[in-house]
């Protein structure tokens, strides 16, 4: 939005510099910044409404967490001195000193990179397989048993079985993730293709579209408000899984330097990394959010 | 003139686990090319499911559908449908969704410009080339069945099915269609099978009307001949006494003869 502006001021500027007798355009030009610069104040009035508030209330919550935390004796380190604690570790994220001695962003990037890996996975194998169940009245009913009972797992009882099917731990980590995330995007997609209008069915048999066509020009722009339904809760419950993966299996990542950081009792460290994970988390599901929006033109149901 | 489109014997009956019912009995119809048929009934009567069975979307039980001495029985670009509720993909815009069909039925006819072309052709007729590129959420009730009917003209249809096409609309906007259709009508010669449930919009339109008995076993009660000469003007015909006859006994068939009792 500032771009334009900028433009805009640098040709009323260049005009008069290179011709004398370009007086008039600069003269049209200003009344065109006036309400330009309306524009900003009443955008700027919008945001501040909007980030004003959860400002405050993060400052009291701050204030409170320093006062019921600062008394001599207190279990969990105040605000003020969390900062202190942590100042390497949010001033320097990149040092490397080999092993698990690293900074933040490489914990955090070793996590991000495994669930990228798992939800890869599970948001192919979720679309295929509800695609299936929603289409198929067989397969829904051979399948769908499965599902709602594999679905209630919790996420860290998978761990073990893969650690014994995989003996390492980075595909089991990927593989937890995958089991966890991959129930949402394939229930949700088989509602999606089940929730197809049969209008939308008539359309493409009188205009005959093969299979295939039918798949991607009815069933996925029909079905993509549910299908990132699926992949927004998907995303989610990865970036819940992989913490608790990470902390049984170690090496690098944020669940480990979590449990690392709590084993040296480094409580400090531990509530930065809450603090990271969060707002990734937030990220993460935004991000999710943003591509439906964009791939469903505004239908996804945000 | 010849038979261009020929239901033969159509018998129809929904099957849920013990129960069976019986929708549509022994209808048979015969529909020269160029000609306009209405299908008139109470709601219930299986005028939709008949143009369902026309348009292939549904099978019968027994006999079956001839258009051009072929038998059809799977849905196909040739028997177009202009559907009640416009079913237009929301994701597509009115351009798209007329170039959806095209694509399909002339991908080894027309190039890509020809087809571009051809799109805008059917978009112009309905009067709607300039909501090209806009979103069916983004146009009037109207609007989208233009679009629709653009739709089904644009594949070149031998015969171009309206399943109650006008149902949903204000009465205005109905009138507004009506006459475009009829214009359509007398421009293009397509052959027109229609379903509807209102009188003047039958009489007005038709060459024919098929008056259906009650279900269920509906069967074909009456054919009536509407022998006004084209172009028609709606506010010419509102005193003709030939429109007003015609009118009188369609009335008469379904408020008489065979009311909807369970509406009553």
């Amino acid at each position: 939005m500032s771009m334009p502006a900028i433009k805009a001021e640098a040709t009323a500027v260049a005009i008069p510099t290179t011709s004398p007798t370009a007086a008039a355009p600069v003269v049209t030009m200003t009344p065109k910044q006036a309400p330009r610069a309306e524009k900003y104040v009443k955008m700027a009035k919008e945001t501040a409404a909007r980030v004003v508030p959860p400002l405050i209330v993060l400052a009291l919550l701050m204030l409170f967490w320093e006062l019921v935390c600062r008394r001599t004796g207190s279990t969990l380190p105040p605000p003020s001195r969390v900062f202190k604690d942590t100042k390497e570790l949010i001033l320097d994220p990149f040092f490397d000193n080999g092993g698990i001695d690293k900074g933040l962003f490489w914990h955090l990037s070793a996590s991000l990179q495994r669930v990228a890996y798992g939800y890869s996975i599970a948001a192919i194998v979720g679309i295929a397989l509800g695609t299936l169940v929603g289409q198929s009245v067989w397969a829904m009913r051979g399948l769908d048993p499965l599902f709602q009972v594999l679905r209630t797992i919790p996420p860290l009882a998978w761990l073990p079985l893969s650690l014994a099917a995989f003996r390492d731990g980075q595909p089991s980590a990927i593989f937890v993730i995958f089991i966890t995330s991959v129930w949402p995007i394939i229930i949700n997609t088989a509602v999606g293709i089940r929730n197809i209008p049969q209008d939308y069915r008539n359309v493409a048999a009188v205009v005959q579209l093969n299979p295939l066509e039918f798949f991607s020009k009815i069933m996925i722009p029909a079905a993509a408000p549910y299908i990132f339904t699926g992949l927004r809760i998907g995303i989610g419950l990865s970036w819940l899984a992989i913490v608790a993966a990470e902390m049984l299996i170690g090496g690098v990542g944020i669940g480990f330097f979590i449990w690392d950081a709590w084993n040296s009792s480094h409580i400090s460290e531990i509530i930065l990394a809450l603090f990271y994970v969060g707002i990734i988390g937030f990220v993460l599901d935004r991000l999710i959010a943003g591509v439906a929006k964009i791939v469903t033109r505004g239908t996804a149901l945000n | 003139m010849q038979v261009y489109l020929k239901l033969d014997h159509i018998d129809k009956t929904f099957t849920r686990g013990n129960a069976t019912t019986e929708v549509l009995k022994d209808i048979s119809l015969t529909i020269e090319k160029g000609e306009y048929v209405s299908i008139i009934g109470h709601s219930g009567c299986g005028k939709s499911t008949l143009l369902n069975i026309v348009a292939g979307l549904t099978g019968a039980t027994n006999g079956g559908v001839l258009l051009e001495n072929r038998e059809v029985n799977s849905p196909g670009p040739d028997r177009a449908v202009v559907f009640q509720n416009h079913s237009l993909l929301p994701w597509l815009t009115v351009y798209e969704n007329v170039r959806l069909g095209v694509d399909k039925v002339f991908a080894s006819t027309k190039t890509r410009a020809e087809r571009d072309a051809w799109v805008m052709h059917n978009l112009n007729l309905v009067q709607m080339a300039h909501a090209k590129d806009k979103r069916p959420s983004e146009i009037s009730g109207g609007m989208k069945q233009r679009v629709g009917i653009a739709r089904a003209l644009a594949m070149e249809p031998k015969v171009l099915l309206l399943d109650e096409p006008f149902g949903a609309l204000d009465a205005l906007t109905r009138a507004h269609l009506q006459d475009s259709v009829m214009a359509l009508h007398q421009k293009l010669g397509n052959t027109i099978l229609m379903i509807t449930h209102d009188v003047d919009e039958a009489v007005l339109l038709s060459d024919r009307i098929v008056m259906m008995t009650n279900g269920p076993s509906a069967r074909i009660g009456e054919v009536l001949e509407v022998p006004l000469a084209r172009p028609r003007k709606r506010l010419e015909l509102a005193t003709n006494p030939g429109y007003l006859k015609c009118r009188q006994r369609v009335l008469e068939f379904l408020y008489e003869r065979h009311r909807f009792v369970e509406a009553a």
